[in-house]
């Protein structure tokens, strides 16, 4: 913004005018790039609250905790293979991440084409991702895991389960549908003018999405 | 407000993506190897962090475009989770505490 310029404008669309007129102090990265960001970076830290509960509930309890190894075991084709639904889902995550940035990059190469394609893409694995979630949510509850209690050990297990595993297929399928919305935008060539950057805010999303799975991963199934 | 003039697109050759993509996949079949195998105490958690904190420094710096960014911007968005860091000790000197406690009174 130019900050040379006299006020012209009063009542709402002045007082809006002002609070946007302010120094940029990011130079390079746009307002929507930012604000994606400073999102995201409160996001952090509601993942962070919630993973840290999950830490101080599993040091607290004197119950074991339970094998997740075993409880996201699966039998495919009479093999008894441990984690290995997690293990998919994860990969299916980083797949639908190398897409989203192939679309970014045909993004500023101004192909709107494969760029929407690619977010299509993207979108069908995190659908793929919510649908395997949904399996594992349905086999858990099945075997009798909830909020208060279940079967294999420590109660505090299903609450962390449901909380975590929850908010981040949340977050997946709001994904989903702010790709799928931006994909048909591109596609209808309403990006034109402005050019590309919105591919990139809308992988920004998408990224930090696979990001946080990196931690669930990590700290919730393999610990 | 869109100010295009000073924007850089992040443009940078596909091959870049494709390598981090490849080194991600391999990243994540190492994390899943260490259940796989069944390391157990430091050895696995030394292993689960090392590979976690790969993946998501590659996701973070190429997939989303920090490393490119000015130093000024990547520090107002990386340096505020450290405080998380604070939150974690606070947690874990309670926790154990407590877990003593329940421990000394219904153990």
């Amino acid at each position: 913004m130019d900050n040379t310029t006299q006020p012209t404008t009063s009542g709402v669309t002045g007082l809006i005018e002002d609070w946007v007129s302010d120094k940029d102090a990011f130079k390079n990265v746009s307002w929507g790039k930012t604000m994606m960001w400073i999102f995201l970076l409160s996001d952090t830290f509601i993942f962070s609250c919630f993973l840290v509960g999950y830490m101080s509930v599993r040091m607290t309890t004197d119950v074991p905790w339970p094998n997740t190894s075993e409880v996201f075991a699966l039998t495919i084709a009479g093999e008894h293979i441990p984690l290995i639904l997690i293990a998919i889902m994860t990969f299916v995550l980083i797949t639908s991440s190398g897409t989203m940035a192939m679309a970014v990059n045909c993004g500023y190469r101004r192909q709107r084409k494969q760029a929407a394609v690619l977010m299509l893409v993207t979108a069908v694995f995190g659908v793929c991702f919510v649908g395997m979630q949904a399996f594992e949510w349905t086999k858990l509850i099945e075997e009798g895991v909830r909020p208060w209690g279940n079967p294999m050990g420590a109660p505090q297990f299903g609450a962390a389960f449901f909380m975590i595993t929850g908010f981040h297929g949340f977050h997946v399928s709001i994904g989903v549908i702010y790709l799928t919305v931006v994909a048909l935008k591109v596609l209808r060539g309403d990006y034109e003018e402005r050019g590309y950057e919105i591919v990139e805010i809308t992988g920004l999303y998408w990224h930090f999405v696979d990001l946080v799975w990196v931690f669930i991963f990590a700290f919730f199934y393999l610990w | 407000m869109q100010n295009n003039t000073d924007t850089q697109p992040q443009q940078h050759p596909i091959s870049l993506y494709f390598k981090v993509w490849g080194l991600l996949f391999v990243l994540s079949s190492f994390s899943y190897l260490v259940d796989y195998m069944q390391y157990q105490g430091l050895l696995r958690w030394t292993l689960i962090l090392v590979f976690m904190f790969l993946k998501a420094g590659l996701i973070v710096a190429v997939f989303m475009h920090m490393v490119w960014e000015r130093i000024a911007f990547t520090l107002a968005i990386l340096s505020p989770p450290l405080c998380i860091l604070v939150l974690i000790a606070l947690m874990a000197s309670e926790a154990s505490y407590t877990n003593l406690n329940r421990l000394i009174f219904f153990g």
